[in-house]
């Protein structure tokens, strides 16, 4: 390489090792590479050369124009480097901020509960029937074998609205039952239903709400028995609190509406609050959940369904109830207060709707 | 019902425990609610003898007394000052809880003295709060022996819920007899012997009310003393918590309790006339036993002497004929009345008494001859006296009823498979009598305490039935009724947890939807609002009615005519105005900034139905504070989005909508609207609640709020979904922006842009909106964003421009707008 070609080198890759940021680099590429670079006039003036030298300079300045444009693309990448380092270091984030706000809403319990009752009765083939909270005398009473007279009634505490004309006051429901009593008259057996509402009775206390919720079902059919009964409600109860060893016992008991009547009790440690059979922490005792029974035959009469030919069964329970025991709540008047700090802690995320698959 | 074991074991014969009695009482249908039992507490307390009492070497105060506690001897250090050689007192050993002090006694040394136990005062027993001394007991008092047992502390108190069906349960022979065809003991014979009269005359019966009271009979008993009764029967009203009065009151008391079957004394001095009528009563005001003056009125029935009425028929007897220390002779009421006139009487005048709360649920009535002889017994025995004539009016009403159980259906309603040998003998032993029996069936009497069995069967059928539906209806229930009622009985007296349980079977492998298309959609918008960062609320359905009149109607058909409380009396007109207070209260507390939404009724007396199913929502307050966003104050907006959201979440077709600036009055009227499907169809709403309302309800504000009407979003429809419309095209965005005058809408204005060119343009977005200084009066300015979606090939710019050129003109005739 004769000595200009050589300092062109030398001078270049000083000039690149110079260069500390693209600018730089650039004009040290636009003055060796560019139209009017010392390479390209090199190149350009080698048609001035003699000829017998042409050759072997125009081979000696191919080399030094591919090394040089090699070092200048490497120093390119370098600083390309060197600067993406640079802006990365810049922007650094400091990432215990808090994000954007994005407030989370939540289901409140008893939506929860209602839908927990309805997968699990829906996978025995219940559907859900519903009834307004204003109810005829007729459908919260008479037409469920209890009349005018019947003690009762006194136990209802039932609110009621002004008469119109002669009829007897309408009432707010005291139960979910009248909803059995509209599904009957829409419609024929077999039925298998599920009533899931508000419900009123004026009472007030850490137990009782003037508003509560009850879970009603009803179900229709030829031949089904109270063995049925008790088998429905074990597998609710077992499926609901999660507890496949649950303990539950039946008494005898009495409602107009059923007949034979039971109340249902489940297994818990009174001492604890704990459901479930007895274990080493005591346990044993009995807590009353629900009524059930066999559908009263006057009941049926009453909606022209003639109890020769249908028999079934019904049941009743407090959603509130359930609720509070499988999540351990102590003081129904919360339910009903929406203090937010309460509807936080209680509530559940929309995007986890039940779902028997995932446990409900 | 209250008894006392040892008054059970009056009527039943019995060695078992009272574990096995009250499991066996709730199992059967006698829910036993409470059961005190203080002689379980007391259980490890004997009776010992102080062998020697002598000075505690170490203690002025105390002395070590050696005990002989019947099966050895103990040594314990005492400091009551009655602690002497010689004495009995209550014993009790290491180990042992003192209900008086809560404390389990432990073996310990006083002052160097080992003490292994401790003799009780009655405060320390927890019978009293005597703590002067030890209990010092008689000579007689048996060393070793139980002292609950021998001082008579051992009769638990036993309380059990009888059911409406079970009048013959108020009773404690009732009980028994329940107890006993259980297989608890044997009820003991009761048959009372018939009293001779030994004279003539004294009050007469007379029934003008005879539906009411069907029979009736008395009996004089005269030269009788009325002192306090007698020691044991003052402890059996004492045990079961009534008040001992007087001899003759304390009996008919008693028997209430015992037989179930409510007697009444009147003084016969104090009577006027020597008849006592049974008739309607004549709106005549007469002072109770409970010394309040009541009104008997037409459907009500008095007994009434000559001087007008004395006792409120089956409810309570009056103050000015009752008996009193001075009574010499007495007339004792023994009458059967109809049920549901006493029950109504009752709760007419809101008198709740024992006598009320038996006849409303029946009386046996093959038990009054046999009620009042023993009654009269009984006042022989402690009143001394003369025995009258029994007299009586009226006649005893036909209460044989039979029932048949056909033995297939313990197992088809029952699911019990039970011999039909053990039905019957379990009827039997319930006092059902076998008239009739073949292999398939068997036809029993029903007993006379039972008027639940075989009842009388009373339907109220909806009206809307066929005739023929009804009867052939009712004549089954006819057929099936009584036998349901013998297999129920069947079935109690063994339990129903010996009925095998069965799992219901399946009508489909894999259940169809529980919920209807509607019933889903409730659902998909509450997890829809709970996603927009809403709270679900459940808030009352009731509110006061000042409240409730804001934000709509509060008419006085939808106002309850007994509120529990005074500002629980109005049906919300939605729950906007629940979710208000919920709001208000929350602020109360400290937490203003609230984000809350039901999905609940609102109640109108519009139309047939008086209950809407509506979604609301409501914000108050700010949103929250961060360094990137900053806070700013809640608005119309934040409502109309969780609006959108929902609609969208049910498939609400957004383009058909309608915003109309007429929302309810309780909305900020300004900013504010209706949402409607349609000229009829109104949605929902949303807006600012209204500075009145802010202020009614002491809330600060802006409060934005929106309600949708579940109920009136058309029936989503079950239709599979158009193929994509996939253009291949690259979409060309371009952006305009208007002047136009300030009461144009952006809808007026995006709706104009979107239909230049329906083919081509396929979005319209406002992304600005502009009003102030830098433009003329009246004027604003909007921005929109134009998106053209080609569809055959790439637009040319030349079409690109006639296309802007048509939603500038298309904008300017609908809007007067110009381009800026």
């Amino acid at each position: 390489m004769t000595d200009d070609l050589s300092a062109l080198q030398h001078e270049t890759e000083a000039a690149l090792a110079a260069a500390t940021d693209l600018r730089a680099w650039d004009a040290v590429r636009v003055a060796t590479l560019g139209r009017s670079g010392r390479l390209t006039a090199l190149l350009r003036d080698l048609g001035k050369a003699p000829p017998e030298q042409r050759r072997e300079r125009g081979a000696a300045l191919n080399r030094l124009r591919d090394s040089l444009t090699a070092r200048i693309e490497a120093r390119r990448l370098e600083l390309e480097e060197e600067e993406l380092d640079a802006r990365l270091a810049a922007e650094r984030l400091d990432p215990t901020l808090p994000p954007r706000p994005r407030e989370t809403g939540s289901i409140h319990p008893i939506s929860r509960t209602m839908e927990e009752i309805a997968a699990i009765f829906g996978a025995m083939g219940c559907e859900i029937a519903e009834g307004p909270d204003i109810e005829s005398d007729w459908m919260n009473f008479s037409a469920l074998n209890i009349p005018a007279h019947h003690p009762a009634r006194a136990d209802h505490d039932t609110f009621y609205l002004p008469a119109q004309g002669n009829l007897p006051p309408p009432v707010l429901r005291t139960q979910t039952s009248p909803v059995q009593i509209r599904t009957m008259l829409a419609r024929q057996p077999p039925i298998r239903v599920i009533v899931v509402g508000r419900t009123y009775r004026a009472d007030h206390d850490a137990t009782h709400s003037p508003m509560f919720h009850q879970c009603e079902g009803l179900v229709l059919d030829r031949d089904l028995h109270l063995g049925h009964l008790k088998g429905t409600l074990i597998d609710f109860l077992r499926g609901f609190f999660g507890i496949a060893d649950l303990p539950v016992r039946f008494r005898s008991s009495y409602f107009p509406f059923t007949e034979p009547s039971m109340e249902v009790d489940i297994g818990w440690n009174r001492r604890t609050g704990e459901l479930g059979p007895s274990g080493p922490d005591g346990g044993g005792d009995w807590l009353e959940i629900l009524g059930s029974g066999m559908v009263h035959p006057r009941v049926l009469a009453n909606c022209g369904i003639d109890p020769r030919d249908w028999q079934g069964f019904a049941w009743g329970m407090g959603v509130e109830r359930i609720a509070m025991l499988k999540h351990g709540m102590t003081d129904l008047r919360p339910f009903f207060e929406s203090d937010i700090r309460w509807l936080r802690h209680y509530g559940f995320s929309s995007l986890a709707p039940t779902m028997l698959h995932e446990g409900a | 019902m209250k008894f006392t074991l040892s008054w059970l074991k009056t009527h039943l014969d019995t060695d078992a425990t009272l574990q096995q009695i009250t499991g066996t009482l709730t199992r059967i249908g006698l829910e036993v609610e409470d059961v005190e039992d203080r002689g379980a507490a007391l259980a490890p307390f004997r009776i010992a003898r102080v062998i020697e009492a002598v000075q505690h070497p170490n203690a002025d105060r105390l002395r070590v007394c050696t005990l002989d506690t019947g099966d050895g001897t103990a040594t314990v250090v005492c400091g009551a000052p009655n602690a002497r050689t010689g004495m009995k007192g209550v014993f009790a050993p290491p180990g042992s809880f003192i209900p008086g002090t809560g404390i389990t006694l432990k073996v310990g040394e006083i002052r160097g003295v080992r003490s292994a136990g401790m003799l009780l005062s009655e405060r320390e027993l927890g019978i009293s709060d005597e703590h002067a001394g030890i209990v010092d007991l008689p000579e007689d008092a048996p060393i070793g022996t139980s002292y609950a047992a021998w001082a008579g502390l051992n009769d638990p108190l036993i309380d059990v819920s009888v059911t409406p069906n079970r009048g013959d349960c108020f009773a404690v022979r009732g009980i028994a007899r329940d107890l006993a065809a259980a297989g608890i003991g044997m009820l003991k014979p009761w048959a009372p012997a018939r009293i001779a009269p030994s004279f003539e005359g004294g009050p007469r019966w007379q029934i003008d009310y005879p539906e009411y009271c069907p029979w009736i009979l008395g009996r004089t008993v005269r030269n009788l003393r009325n002192d306090p009764s007698p020691q044991w029967l003052q402890d059996r009203l004492i045990s079961v918590g009534l008040r001992p009065i007087n001899t003759l009151v304390d009996i008919t008391n008693f028997f209430t309790i015992d037989l179930g079957r409510p007697l009444h004394v009147f003084d016969v001095s104090k009577l006027s006339g020597d008849v006592l009528t049974l008739r309607p009563g004549r709106n005549e005001t007469f002072r109770a036993l409970n010394g309040r003056d009541y009104t008997v009125m037409q459907e009500d029935c008095a007994i009434a002497d000559a001087a007008g009425a004395q006792s409120m028929a089956g409810v309570m007897g009056g103050e000015t004929t009752g008996c009193d220390d001075r009574t010499t002779a007495a007339f004792i009421e023994c009458a059967l009345f109809d049920p549901i006139r006493v029950a109504l009487t009752g709760r007419r005048h809101a008198i709740v008494s024992d006598a009320r709360q038996r006849f409303e649920r029946g009386i046996d009535p093959a038990l009054m001859t046999d009620a009042l002889e023993a009654a009269t017994a009984m006042v022989l025995e402690l009143c001394g006296g003369e025995p009258g004539e029994v007299t009586e009016a009226g006649a005893p009403p036909a209460w044989q009823r039979s029932a048949t159980l056909h033995f297939e259906r313990i197992a088809g309603l029952g699911g019990s498979d039970i011999p039909s040998e053990e039905a019957i003998a379990s009827l039997e032993r319930l006092g059902f009598g076998v008239q009739h029996r073949d292999p398939a069936s068997v036809t029993v009497a029903v007993p006379s305490w039972r008027n639940d069995v075989a009842a009388k069967i009373e339907l109220a059928q909806a009206e809307t039935l066929d005739p023929a539906v009804a009867a052939k209806a009712a004549e089954g229930c006819a057929a099936i009724e009584p036998e349901a009622d013998l297999v129920e009985e069947v079935l109690r007296l063994r339990g129903l947890d010996a009925v095998p349980s069965v799992s219901l079977p399946r009508t489909s492998p894999v259940p169809l939807p529980t919920l209807t298309a509607k019933q889903a959609r409730k659902e998909l918008v509450r997890r829809t609002l709970a996603a927009q960062g809403m709270a679900e609320c459940v808030t009352f359905s009731f509110m006061p009615q000042n409240i409730a009149a804001l934000f709509g109607d509060a008419p006085d058909a939808l106002r309850l005519t007994n509120p529990i409380a005074a500002d629980l009396d109005q049906l919300r007109p939605t729950p906007i105005a629940t979710l208000a207070l919920a709001a208000q209260r929350n602020a109360a507390r400290g937490y203003p900034d609230a984000a809350l939404f039901e999905v609940g009724p609102g109640f109108t007396v519009d139309a047939g139905e008086r209950q809407n199913w509506i979604a609301a929502g409501l914000r108050s307050g700010t949103t929250p504070r961060n360094w990137l966003t900053p806070s700013r104050s809640i608005d119309a907006m934040d409502a109309k989005d969780d609006l959108w959201a929902a609609m969208i979440a049910v498939g609400v077709p957004l383009d058909a909508l309608v915003l109309t600036q007429d929302a309810p009055a309780f909305y900020h009227p300004g900013r504010s609207a209706t949402v409607r499907h349609g000229p009829k169809t109104i949605l929902g709403s949303f807006g600012e609640l209204h500075p009145r309302v802010l202020k009614a309800l002491d809330l600060i504000g802006p409060v934005a709020a929106f309600q949708l009407d579940l109920d009136v979003i058309a029936e989503p429809k079950r239709r599979r979904k158009a193929a994509p419309d996939l253009a291949p095209f690259q979409p060309l965005r371009r952006d305009f922006a208007f002047l136009v005058d300030s009461d144009v809408t952006a809808d007026a204005l995006m709706r104009a842009a979107r239909g230049a060119d329906r083919n081509l343009i396929t979005s319209v977005t406002l992304f600005d909106v502009y009003q102030g200084d830098r433009l003329p009066p009246g004027k604003k300015s909007m921005a929109i964003e134009v998106v053209f979606q080609p569809r055959e090939r790439s637009l040319t710019e030349a079409e690109i421009d006639a296309a802007s050129q048509k939603v500038v003109a298309a904008v300017a005739k609908a809007t007067g707008a110009t381009l800026r």
